[in-house]
C-alpha cells in the first residue's frame, strides 16, 4: 500500500532581494562604522577610534578583496565596547547625514517596479541590522536579513551572532527565507553590485548584477544576466 | 565573367523578374555585413525591386498642401486654439531602414507644424516618440531625428520618449466591444490634439497602428502580438487580410471616438543608396566595369574587417530616401492614399510561387538600427517580415524551403536587447512552440523588473519584445517545411532556432533540391531595398 503523499503547498509568491552597500546606495559598511567611530563616547575615543579606522582602511580593502567573511570578521571586532543604546540612536543620524543622500535615486524605481509586480522586497546586507533600519524604512522593504552584534550588558562584544550573512551564507538565508515564507526561489530576484555576492545571485531564478565590479561584470556576462548601471 | 554586352540579350531590360540562364551573372546577396556574389541554377527566378519613384520636388510645400486639404477633417489651422494643449507624437527610430539622410522627413514635417501651432498660439505642445515597448532613443539619436533648432526648443522637457512603464503616465481609455483595453499615453490622451507625424516605410505601419501600438503599452499591445493573432494573419502587408490589423483598427476605432487624432503620414522612394553604392541594388547584368571593381573592393575589405567594424561602417551610411508624398487627415482615409503610394513604389507582380524561396539577410533590421542584428533577430526578418513581404499568397508554396544567406554569429546586444539574451539562451532550448513560450514565459519577462528598469532608464527594449519577434516568425514557421541557412558560421544557432545550416548557397540549393526533388522551382527575391510581392497563380 502507498503511504500518501505528503501535502505540499505550490508557491505563492516571489521576492527580490537587495544587496545595499553599493546597490541601493553608494556606501559601504566603513563609511558607517567611520560614521560610528566619530559619533560615540568621549573625545579621546573619538579619536583613538576614527585614526584606527583611517590606519585600517588599507587592511580593510586587503581583507574585502581577499575574503569577505574574513572582512567582515575583522570589521565588526571594532564595534567592541560601544553602547547599544547609542548605536541605535546614531542608526536614524547615519541615515540622515550619509544614508540617504547615497541612495541611488533610480534604486527608488528599482524597488517600486518589483513592488509593482508582486515581488515581497527584501532588503539582504552583511552590515548590522540597526544601522540599516531606516532604509529598510525608506525602501518600504518587508523585511531585512542582516547581520546582528551581541551585546553584553548593553554594551557591543564586537562578535556578531552567527551565521555571518556574507558570501555563501546570504544565499543560505535567501533558500531559507523563501521556504518559510512559502515564496519560489526560481521566480524570485536578486540584485548585487559584488561578486562576492555571487551564490546569492545563482541561488534565485532572476538574478541581476546592478553596477557591478570587474568579476561581477564578467559573471553576469557570462550568464546573460541583466546588467543596470544605477544613478 | 560574361561580357555584359551578351548579357544584355538575355532578359527584359524593363521586367523586374529575370530568370537565370547560361549566360547570366552571378546574384548579389546580402549576408548580414557581408556581401556575396553566387551563381545560381539556370531557371531560378530573379525578382528585383521597383526602381525609386522621383521623390516630391518641394517637400514642404506638399506638407502645407497636406495639412491644409486634409482628407475627412478640417485643415489643422482650424483645429487649433490659442491655448489649447497639443501633443504630437513621433515614429521612432525604427523606420526608415537605414535612418534616412537628414533633414528627416519628420523634422521637415515638425518645421511647419510647430511654425503654425507658434503661430495659432498654441504653447503647450510636447513631443512624444511613438517608441512603445521599443528601445528610448538616445539623445543623440533624437538631436538628429528632428534638427539642433527643434532639439534645443524642446527637449528634455517637451521632447521625449514615451514610456509604458510609467504607472502615471499611462491611461485607460476604454474598452472595445470585444473586451480589449485601450490603454494610452496620459499626455496625448488628455490633450486637445493628437498630431501624429508618421514616415512609412512598409505598408504594416501606419494607420490605427500609429496611436494604437505606438502611444500604448504592454497590457494593449497583447491583445494583437500574441501567437494567436499573428498566427491567423494571413499577410503582415495587407492590412485588409490581416487578423493583426483587424484588432489595431477595432482599438483604433475606440481612440478615434474618444480622442481627436490628426495623422499626418508619409511615404518614401526605394533609394536606399546614395550614387557610389547605387549599383547594390541594380541588376547585375546592368554593372559596369567600375561597379564591378567597387564591389570586388568592397567585399574583400568587409572580409577581411572586425563585425564591429563593419557594423560601424554600414551604420554610418544613411539612405538618401526621398519623400514620394505627405497625406493629412482622418485615420484611414489618410493611411489609404499613403498606402496607394506605397503600393506605386513597392508592389511587384509574380506569377505563381516557388519551391524554394531564396533571400540574403541583410545588415539592418527596425530593432537593430545602431546595434547589433542577433539572432532572434534574424529569425524575425526571415521568417517574418522577409517571407511576409506580399500581397494576396506568399511566393513561397506551402510546405516549401525558405533560404537565407547570414552568419548567424550568437552575439547580442547587452544594452538593446538584454532579454534577448535570455529568451534564446534559456527559453528556446526548452520550447520554440510560441503558444508555450506565451503561456509559460511572457508575463515573467515582461514583469521583470530589472528589464522594465533597463527599459525605462537605459535603452533596451521591453522584456516582453523578443517573445513579440518570435510571434511575428509564427505564420512563416507553420507554413515552410524548412529553413536553411547557408554560411551560418556555427551549428549551434541555427539548431535552437530550429533550422539547418550548410557553409555555401551553393551547397543549400542542392539541399533544398534533394528534399523536394530536381524539378522545385527556385526564386531569389534580390534585397535590399524593400518590396512587396504581388503573388498570383
Amino acid at each position: 500500500m502507498h503511504e500518501p503523499l505528503p501535502k505540499t503547498l505550490p508557491p505563492l509568491g516571489k521576492a527580490a532581494f537587495y544587496d545595499v552597500d553599493g546597490t541601493l546606495v553608494s556606501t559601504n559598511v566603513v563609511h558607517t562604522y567611520a560614521y560610528y567611530a566619530a559619533n560615540q563616547g568621549s573625545l579621546r575615543g573619538i579619536l583613538r577610534r576614527s585614526l584606527s579606522t583611517l590606519f585600517s582602511l588599507p587592511v580593510f580593502g586587503a581583507l574585502d578583496m581577499f575574503d569577505r567573511k574574513t572582512f567582515n570578521e575583522f570589521f565588526y571586532r571594532y564595534y567592541k565596547g560601544l553602547s547599544e543604546d547609542r548605536l541605535h540612536v546614531l542608526a536614524q543620524d547615519l541615515f540622515e547625514d550619509i544614508l540617504e543622500k547615497a541612495i541611488y535615486p533610480q534604486a527608488v524605481d528599482l524597488v517600486e517596479e518589483a513592488r509593482r509586480v508582486g515581488c515581497r522586497i527584501v532588503l539582504i546586507t552583511g552590515a548590522l541590522d540597526f544601522s540599516v533600519m531606516p532604509l529598510v524604512r525608506y525602501f518600504g522593504a518587508d523585511d531585512l536579513i542582516a547581520n546582528k552584534m551581541q551585546f553584553v550588558g548593553g554594551v557591543a562584544t564586537g562578535k556578531v551572532i552567527p551565521p555571518i550573512i556574507e558570501g555563501a551564507n546570504k544565499a543560505d538565508a535567501i533558500r531559507d527565507y523563501c521556504e518559510k515564507h512559502h515564496l519560489a526561489l526560481n521566480q524570485s530576484h536578486a540584485y548585487s553590485d559584488s561578486a562576492s555576492d555571487y551564490a546569492m545571485l545563482a541561488a534565485v531564478g532572476r538574478p541581476t548584477a546592478v553596477n557591478p565590479d570587474l568579476r561581477l561584470r564578467a559573471l553576469a556576462n557570462s550568464y546573460n544576466w541583466p546588467i543596470l548601471y544605477l544613478k | 565573367m560574361t561580357p555584359f554586352k551578351t548579357l544584355q540579350q538575355l532578359y527584359d531590360k524593363d521586367s523586374h523578374v529575370v530568370f537565370q540562364e547560361k549566360g547570366s551573372p552571378p546574384r548579389l546577396l546580402f549576408s548580414g555585413e557581408d556581401l556575396l556574389l553566387e551563381d545560381l541554377p539556370v531557371g531560378t527566378r530573379v525578382i528585383f525591386p521597383r526602381p525609386p519613384l522621383e521623390g516630391v520636388p518641394n517637400l514642404k510645400a506638399a506638407i502645407r498642401w497636406a495639412i491644409n486639404n486634409p482628407l475627412e477633417m478640417d485643415p489643422l489651422h482650424a483645429l487649433l486654439r490659442p491655448g489649447m494643449q497639443v501633443t504630437v507624437a513621433i515614429d521612432d527610430i525604427s523606420m526608415p531602414l537605414p535612418p534616412m539622410t537628414t533633414p528627416d522627413v519628420r523634422q521637415s514635417i515638425l518645421e511647419v507644424v510647430l511654425e503654425l501651432l507658434a503661430d495659432s498660439g498654441v504653447d503647450d505642445v510636447h513631443l512624444v516618440i511613438a517608441n512603445a515597448l521599443h528601445r528610448r532613443m538616445t539623445d543623440a539619436e533624437m538631436k538628429r531625428m528632428v534638427g539642433k533648432k527643434i532639439f534645443d526648443a524642446f527637449f528634455p522637457e517637451r521632447y521625449y520618449n514615451h514610456d509604458a512603464e510609467d504607472k502615471e503616465g499611462m491611461v485607460e481609455i476604454g474598452q472595445t466591444e470585444l473586451g480589449e483595453r485601450v490603454i494610452i499615453n496620459r499626455r496625448a490622451a488628455e490633450s486637445d490634439l493628437i498630431i501624429y507625424v508618421n514616415v512609412n516605410f512598409v505598408p504594416m505601419n501606419g494607420g490605427h497602428k500609429s496611436v494604437t501600438t505606438g502611444l500604448s503599452g504592454y497590457q494593449s499591445i497583447r491583445h494583437h502580438h500574441n501567437p494567436h493573432t499573428l498566427q491567423t494573419t494571413e499577410s503582415y502587408m495587407e492590412p485588409s487580410r490581416s487578423a493583426l490589423h483587424n484588432t489595431l483598427n477595432r482599438m483604433g476605432r475606440w481612440i478615434d471616438k474618444k480622442l481627436k487624432v490628426f495623422h499626418i503620414e508619409s511615404a518614401l522612394n526605394s533609394r536606399m543608396f546614395n550614387n557610389q553604392l547605387s549599383f547594390l541594388t541594380k541588376k547585375e547584368e546592368h554593372w559596369e566595369e567600375f561597379d564591378r571593381m567597387k564591389f570586388k573592393a568592397m567585399q574583400a575589405l568587409l572580409k577581411r574587417s572586425p563585425r564591429p567594424l563593419k557594423r560601424k561602417v554600414f551604420q554610418s551610411i544613411p539612405s538618401p530616401y526621398e519623400v514620394i508624398g505627405v497625406f493629412a487627415g482622418k485615420t484611414e482615409p489618410t493611411h489609404e492614399r499613403i498606402l496607394e503610394l506605397c503600393h506605386r513604389q513597392y508592389l511587384v507582380p509574380v506569377k505563381g510561387q516557388s519551391d524554394i524561396v531564396i533571400m540574403g539577410i541583410p545588415h539592418v533590421c527596425p530593432y537593430s538600427v545602431n546595434s547589433i542584428l542577433n539572432p532572434i533577430l534574424v529569425q524575425v526578418m526571415a521568417q517574418g517580415y522577409l517571407f511576409n513581404l506580399n500581397r494576396g499568397i506568399p511566393l513561397l508554396k506551402k510546405g516549401g524551403i525558405l533560404i537565407i544567406t547570414h552568419p548567424l554569429h550568437d552575439e547580442f546586444d547587452p544594452i538593446h536587447h538584454p532579454s534577448y539574451l535570455e529568451f534564446f539562451h534559456r527559453l528556446l532550448p526548452e520550447t520554440r512552440d510560441a503558444h508555450v513560450l506565451s503561456h509559460k514565459y511572457e508575463k515573467e519577462f515582461a514583469e521583470n523588473p530589472s528589464y522594465i528598469h533597463l527599459y525605462r532608464k537605459g535603452n533596451a527594449y521591453h522584456g516582453v519584445h523578443p517573445f513579440y519577434m518570435w510571434y511575428w516568425g509564427e505564420n512563416g514557421r507553420a507554413h515552410m517545411s524548412r529553413v536553411i541557412c547557408a554560411g551560418a558560421e556555427n551549428n549551434h544557432v541555427p539548431k535552437i532556432l530550429g533550422w539547418d545550416r550548410t557553409d555555401t548557397l551553393a551547397e543549400a540549393i542542392e539541399e533544398a533540391l534533394g528534399t523536394l526533388g530536381r524539378s522545385a522551382s527556385i526564386s531569389l527575391v534580390h534585397l535590399p531595398p524593400a518590396l512587396q510581392l504581388d503573388v498570383k497563380l
